[in-house]
């Protein structure tokens, strides 16, 4: 089996946040710890572009190599996850990770940081399968239950694609061979608009 | 003679490529739990019933299955892709 993955099809996004109120309610995520989230750009302007967000379970994860306590480790399906009871709640993994995935919930009367929680691809932590105490710290664990992750499962119009990063890419290839568009999924070129001949000719000197 | 010279000068070249290798260079934590691997579970009430908790290629089979349920071209089989 391949590494686990994510991918958004941000032609197929439509903003409706489906995917974020389906991993806030299957783990319980407390208040103001945002595991996923939906970014749009241009908000408003037609031909706006929104894509689902959260930690993508990098194959060579920055959160993993600046880790003061070395919490993370990396499972054989690729997953990326982190143990709770090592984690010191520094936020050296919010600096280091480009999606401002790792979050960290504040809790007591000076706004204490606690320690990280991040998405797990619904693959829990090292604490026994489907387990209480897995459920509290890291919510559940739907990969040993033989299912994906809820936000793709519950995605409505299936811009959020979860699972074997091979099964993912061929759904992915399919349909940008059947609608002939939108195979640059997200990147400079979906964001920022393709560079015009007199900025990429300014960009030589 | 020449053969002691010859084995130093190997030595030396051995030593000097170990420094090419890639090692991690993060410190491991012995407080790192073990985690089970996703098909070890024992079936729970919420299991999916597609597969034998324990057997590892039935789970894989089973997340490849459930993965097609994201495909409507697949599940519906209305749309052929262009070539």
């Amino acid at each position: 089996m391949a590494r686990m993955k994510f991918i958004c099809d941000s032609e197929r996004c439509i903003e409706c946040n489906g995917c974020v109120t389906a991993c806030k309610a299957e783990h319980d995520v407390p208040w103001g710890v945002n595991r996923r989230r939906v970014v749009t750009l241009n908000d408003g302007v037609p031909g706006e572009k929104s894509i689902s967000v959260a930690c993508m379970h990098c194959s060579d994860a920055p959160c993993m190599a600046v880790c003061p306590v070395d919490c993370f480790y990396r499972t054989d399906e690729g997953v990326v996850l982190h143990d709770k009871d090592v984690c010191i709640g520094c936020g050296y993994c919010s600096y280091a990770c480009p999606f401002g995935a790792p979050q960290f919930p504040t809790n007591g009367t000076f706004g204490l940081r606690g320690k990280m929680d991040k998405c797990t691809f619904c693959a829990g932590g090292p604490e026994a399968n489907g387990s209480d105490a897995e459920n509290e710290k890291y919510g559940r664990n739907r990969l040993s239950e033989g299912k994906l992750p809820a936000c793709a499962e519950m995605c409505s119009t299936k811009a959020l694609l979860g699972g074997d990063g091979d099964v993912v890419a061929d759904i992915f290839r399919t349909r940008v061979m059947t609608r002939n568009k939108g195979s640059e999924v997200w990147g400079w070129g979906t964001a920022y608009g393709q560079p015009t001949a007199a900025k990429t000719e300014g960009a030589k000197s | 003679m020449s053969r002691v010279a010859h084995l130093i000068a190997l030595s030396l070249c051995a030593a000097a490529l170990a420094g090419c290798g890639e090692r991690a260079q993060i410190g491991a934590s012995k407080l790192k739990k073990a985690d089970a691997k996703p098909w070890e579970s024992a079936s729970t009430d919420y299991t999916d019933s597609g597969w034998k908790a324990g057997d590892e290629t039935s789970w894989q089979a089973q997340i490849r299955t459930r993965n097609q349920s994201q495909n409507e071209y697949q599940r519906t089989g209305s749309v052929t892709p262009a070539k």
